[in-house]
């Protein structure tokens, strides 16, 4: 595992279901020079169209004990990526360079089938083009060098008001997404199927206190011999009472 | 999964041909074995253009699944690794195989002959072969990863293609029909024991993926309350059948009757029949369509987690 794979780490105890990443990622890849990413009614009833991200949420429990949890979901980046040996024309390939999943527009024949070899439903045909699309990880915007090197990121990352999304090269131990992972118990979905997903996320986690009762009550004063100690009847003169001061 | 009529007919037209092909050659086979010729030519003429027909209709129905046919060449490139395309160089083979074999039949050369239709029946397993794997290399399709669905496919369009030639044969060279309906009745037979199997193969299956796992939270009750669009997007639409739960059950109690008791009730009531042995030709194929149409509508993509509510 000496090269590299570019991959998010999202985390989900951060994520306040905004859908910033969701309109920044429409934005930029509707904008860029493989072409618009087209919707159809998109002020009518049923609105549709393509995206290569999307924030779902879900209640986890049983009402009064439950928890909302908003899930973006984009495509993983598999390390093992299942769409890609089904593909017929090649047009969907590993970037050996930087682990990068993408799909040549111009060799794709529309014929769906690396969909349905996704576990994850990250591919979306474009109903107009005609062809398959999916995340890019915005690879026009991440090696730009006429941006600023700090811009230098997906849409979706630059977009997220509460950093929930952190990008980098998980084969790189030293990164921030690394770490992330390592650190803060980051887990792929799906493992039951071998894909290796390079993007993970971070589970919810609560901040609790435990207290012992040690903490409450002091355990070097088990006979509670403070608590015998004789009181002076409320009759009896107290100490400003003898003391001049 | 939601089934396309595309693919519904590419996978039932071409596993005709493809078994129409091989009763064929099955006879002819025999024939040189034996050292006679039994078979007549206008027989032989009707099953290659029949063989030919049903799989380039069939061809030519799988380009309706594309989005970009004009670039269809192009999926010849990554046979290495793809299932699909490998059907795509198959396909146009054993065409081609089939229709030499034709001609050099038509033209009296019999010894000729053998040899490529030695390879045609080859190409012609393989095809069954790329054809089914499309389906039953997908891991994560529990429904379709199982060896079933490549017997499934061999069986149903070897059983397809031997009804079709019992009613050929019975409209051409009535002396063969009666084989053919023997043949096509095993077939049938075990085409359908197959497809019992994998039926009660799947009722018993259980996902490997679920809320749990799919996003990655470890409690037993999750539920959607929102899945990223309002309208539908291609998700809702590719991985879902849409149908409501009769339609499904129909599909299964159509395909359990006329993929093979109703043809060979018929076959068996009139064998020498060409108008009946055509009519139960056509009833097994309005089986498969059905059947085919089950086997996309009962399989559940493990994407669909992702999406069990709107909002």
């Amino acid at each position: 595992m000496t090269h590299k794979q570019l991959a998010l780490v999202i985390d989900l105890n951060v994520c306040v279901g905004c859908h910033a990443c969701v309109t920044s990622c429409k934005q930029w890849n509707t904008s860029g020079q493989a072409g618009y990413l087209s919707d159809d009614n998109p002020y009518g009833a049923e609105p549709t169209g393509t995206f290569f991200n999307r924030v779902q949420t879900f209640e986890v429990g049983e009402f009064p004990d439950t928890e909302t949890v908003h899930f973006p979901k984009s495509c993983l980046h598999c390390e093992d990526p299942p769409c890609v040996p089904v593909c017929p024309t090649g047009a969907s390939y590993k970037r050996a360079e930087d682990g990068i999943v993408l799909v040549d527009y111009d060799k794709c024949i529309g014929c769906k089938y690396c969909s349905w070899a996704c576990p994850y439903g990250a591919r979306e045909i474009d109903e107009h083009q005609k062809v398959m699309k999916k995340c890019t990880l915005c690879v026009d915007r991440i090696y730009d060098a006429k941006l600023p090197e700090a811009e230098r990121k997906p849409a979706c990352v630059l977009a997220c008001p509460t950093s929930a999304r952190l990008f980098g090269d998980i084969h790189d131990p030293q990164s921030e997404a690394s770490r992330a992972i390592r650190e803060q118990g980051g887990y792929a979905l799906m493992p039951e199927w071998g894909t290796l997903p390079a993007n993970h996320y971070l589970p919810r986690r609560k901040t609790a206190k435990r207290l012992h009762p040690d903490e409450l009550e002091r355990h070097d004063n088990p006979l509670k011999v403070d608590g015998q100690l004789p009181r002076p009847a409320t009759g009896e003169p107290a100490l400003d009472d003898v003391t001049s001061w | 999964m939601r089934p396309a009529w595309s693919v519904l007919l590419l996978t039932t037209l071409i596993g005709a041909g493809q078994g129409l092909f091989l009763a064929l050659f099955a006879l002819d086979a025999w024939d040189a074995a034996r050292g006679q010729a039994s078979l007549a030519p206008w027989f032989v003429a009707a099953v290659v253009f029949g063989s030919l027909g049903l799989t380039g209709a069939g061809l030519l129905a799988s380009f309706f699944h594309l989005g970009h046919p004009e670039r269809a060449w192009r999926s010849a490139a990554k046979w290495r690794t793809s299932w699909l395309s490998r059907e795509v160089i198959v396909l146009p083979l054993f065409m081609a195989l089939v229709a030499a074999y034709g001609l050099m039949h038509w033209t009296g050369r019999l010894q000729g002959a053998l040899p490529v239709g030695a390879a045609a029946a080859v190409a012609c397993l393989a095809l069954f072969v790329c054809t089914a794997m499309i389906y039953a290399c997908l891991r994560f399709l529990q429904e379709w990863h199982t060896p079933l669905t490549v017997a499934n496919f061999i069986l149903f369009g070897t059983a397809s293609g031997l009804t079709l030639a019992a009613a050929l044969a019975a409209w051409l060279q009535p002396g063969l029909a009666r084989g053919y309906v023997i043949a096509a009745f095993i077939a049938g037979a075990l085409a359908y024991l197959g497809r019992i199997a994998s039926l009660a193969r799947n009722t018993r299956l259980r996902p490997k993926s679920t809320l749990a796992t799919a996003i990655g939270v470890k409690h037993p009750r999750i539920a959607q309350i929102a899945q990223g669009a309002m309208g539908g997007s291609f998700n809702t639409r590719e991985f879902f059948h849409g149908r409501p739960r009769e339609v499904v059950r129909a599909a299964r109690w159509t395909l359990l009757a006329l993929v093979f008791p109703v043809p060979a009730a018929l076959m068996l009531a009139a064998p020498q029949s060409a108008l009946v042995l055509g009519a139960a030709f056509l009833l097994q194929y309005a089986g498969l369509l059905a059947e085919r149409w089950y086997f996309f509508a009962e399989a559940k993509h493990p994407q669909n987690i992702y999406y069990q509510a709107i909002a």
